[in-house]
């Protein structure tokens, strides 16, 4: 387990990480056009000075291992828009309302996704699945952007069950959650039907089953184990899903999290902040792969058999 | 009745009556159909614009001769819904071939060079496939001037991760089999064999996954234009006309409700139409499911 992890830390997740920042800083220097141009055209000493005051006259490669040593330290380099904050600063503000929000989606996510996704497998074709399969559906084919505002509009402004605006109370929660999280409630549902599915064919439980076992037991003891591999998989992809997708939720809910930061350092060409964000994020997705192949390791022996390799078959 | 007339049916035309006889998938294609002929012909015929508007006509609600009413700056709603349909479906269109000619040419090659060459372009994929895309298309548009042919070149050069590794997978199995060696013996270059023989053996994969992209990509591009970063007003986009009508939400709910119901239809008719090609082309994976 030991060498497996060790593996996975660095022979993939830091070489992603590393090929990521290259790329996106050579995205940011190379691009066209100055990060200070604006409508008002600067006299080129000012540009040269600034330019100067930022490092941004140092050769590409120079200016690259700069930034990454900074990184390294915790240093995301200045906002070129906002002067004097750093966006280290200026993502920290706002990171934990994102990071909640999104934890709490997973959690509805998985718990939703996961029950309805055994329920449906139990009796496949019964009516339970087709309740399950048809709630997966709607939740797949409406999208947050839609789900949002007319969950807002039907237990908020009609109803006036829920509150729809800020994010003070655990019951500013509720709907905000819900309209993240559905869609990967969905998509668990599916992948858990599927899995849980394909577990229910193999031998063991057969044998289980003639035992004498009950059949709650097989599934939740025997069967889920290896029928929530397929969900687990799609963890990595889901919370990386979840923290762009809370974007769109914070701004139909008025929640102050990352997203209007990121969308209006997008507007204002704030490059530094953006190039933090998108380093956060893959960090993040990085982070979250590798926890995701750990548990499937634990879950499945054959995975930590073969140093890693086994995910990418098939 | 001839003996052996099951025969005589190709497999695309056994695919296509599988098809037909799917119900959903059926209504899926209608509704895809109605939806995008209203988009491409409904601005030519309509009395209106989706610029002009009518400031003594504002938030009007539905009636004869604005059918969904008019949203704040007295523009007519429909006519500004089937524009931004054609927005939405074309950069679906424009970006989903970006991703699969990328996506089909490089998985392709990975597939069927094998070894190497093979291991190291799957391991860049693998890479590319740890990055966070929907950030990377935002820091694209924050790079270049913000328009609407950048946003179909950006996500579709972002989508064809999952195509490459599909068409691989493909292509890795059919490389075993007689009529390669048989070209092989003929003498044809690797290029003729790859593009004419291997990859329309796996056309029908590669059109269940194009059902998968179009609804992805169409999200992406109502994500980004629900934050403000995809098409610029007046223009509109069924992203930007969701988000307008938010605004508009407690005093006239249907500006938010009507392109919420167009996109989510759309999705709906894509999915079902997916499943059912599925189904249709792919029939020893029916079993199981659904």
């Amino acid at each position: 387990m030991i060498r497996f992890l060790f593996h996975r830390l660095f022979f993939q997740a830091l070489p992603t990480l590393f090929v990521l920042a290259a790329l996106s800083f050579l995205l940011v220097r190379l691009a066209p056009g100055s990060p200070f141009a604006s409508e008002r055209e600067l006299p080129p000493q000012t540009l040269e000075a600034l330019n100067r005051a930022y490092g941004l006259d140092q050769p590409v490669p120079v200016q690259f291992f700069r930034y990454l040593s900074g990184v390294v330290r915790g240093d995301f380099g200045p906002s070129l828009r906002m002067p004097g904050r750093t966006v280290a600063e200026l993502i920290l503000a706002k990171l934990p309302v994102s990071l909640e929000l999104g934890f709490w989606s997973l959690l509805y996510a998985v718990f939703v996704g996961l029950t309805l996704g055994v329920l449906a497998a139990v009796k496949p074709n019964g009516a339970g699945d087709h309740v399950a399969m048809t709630l997966a559906l709607l939740g797949i084919c409406i999208p947050a952007m839609v789900m949002g505002p007319v969950l807002a509009l039907i237990f908020g402004l009609r109803l006036e069950w829920l509150p729809v605006m800020g994010w003070h109370t655990p019951a500013d929660r509720i709907l905000p959650v819900i309209t993240l999280g559905s869609t990967y409630a969905s998509y668990i549902a599916r992948l858990a039907r599927g899995g849980m599915l394909e577990e229910l064919t193999r031998d063991y439980i057969r044998t289980a089953r003639s035992k004498g076992l009950s059949e709650a037991g097989i599934l939740v003891k025997h069967a889920l184990r290896g029928g929530v591999q397929p969900v687990v998989s799609f963890l990595g992809p889901a919370a990386a899903g979840l923290l762009t997708g809370a974007f769109v939720v914070e701004q139909i809910f008025f929640i102050p999290g990352l997203g209007e930061t990121i969308v209006n350092a997008a507007l204002n060409r704030d490059q530094f902040v953006i190039l933090g964000c998108v380093l956060l994020f893959g960090s993040f997705m990085v982070f979250f792969n590798t926890l995701v192949d750990v548990a499937l390791a634990a879950l499945n022996p054959r995975i930590r058999m073969t140093g890693g390799k086994g995910r990418h078959e098939g | 009745m001839k003996g052996r007339g099951a025969a005589a049916y190709s497999l695309r035309r056994d695919a296509w009556a599988r098809l037909i006889r799917n119900r959903m998938a059926v209504a899926g294609l209608l509704l895809l159909c109605l939806t995008a002929g209203a988009c491409v012909v409904g601005p030519w015929i309509s009395p209106f614009t989706y610029y002009e508007q009518d400031l003594f006509n504002t938030n009007a609600p539905p009636d004869g001769t604005h059918w969904l009413g008019t949203d704040e700056l007295g523009r007519d709603l429909l006519t500004r819904i089937l524009v931004g349909g054609r927005i939405s479906f074309a950069v679906a269109l424009a970006a989903t071939l970006v991703s699969l000619v990328i996506g089909v040419t490089y998985g392709g090659i990975s597939g069927y060079m094998g070894g190497k060459t093979d291991a190291v372009m799957m391991r860049i994929v693998d890479v590319l496939y740890a990055l966070p895309f929907t950030l990377f298309v935002i820091l694209l548009i924050t790079l270049f001037e913000r328009n609407i042919l950048l946003l179909f070149v950006a996500i579709g050069a972002v989508e064809w991760l999952t195509m490459a590794r599909i068409v691989r997978g493909q292509v890795m199995g059919l490389r075993q089999q007689e009529f390669i060696e048989a070209c092989q013996v003929l003498g044809y270059s690797q290029a003729r064999t790859l593009f004419k023989h291997v990859l329309p053996n796996v056309l029908g994969t590669i059109l269940i996954y194009v059902t998968l992209t179009i609804p992805g990509v169409m999200l992406l591009e109502a994500f980004l234009s629900f934050l403000g970063l995809g098409v610029q007003p007046p223009m509109a986009s069924w992203g930007s006309l969701i988000k307008e009508g938010v605004a508009q939400m407690e005093d006239a709910p249907g500006q938010m409700l009507a392109p919420s119901i167009a996109l989510s239809l759309t999705l709906f008719a894509l999915n079902f139409l997916g499943d059912g090609l599925r189904d249709a082309l792919d029939p020893r994976r029916t079993e199981g499911r659904r």
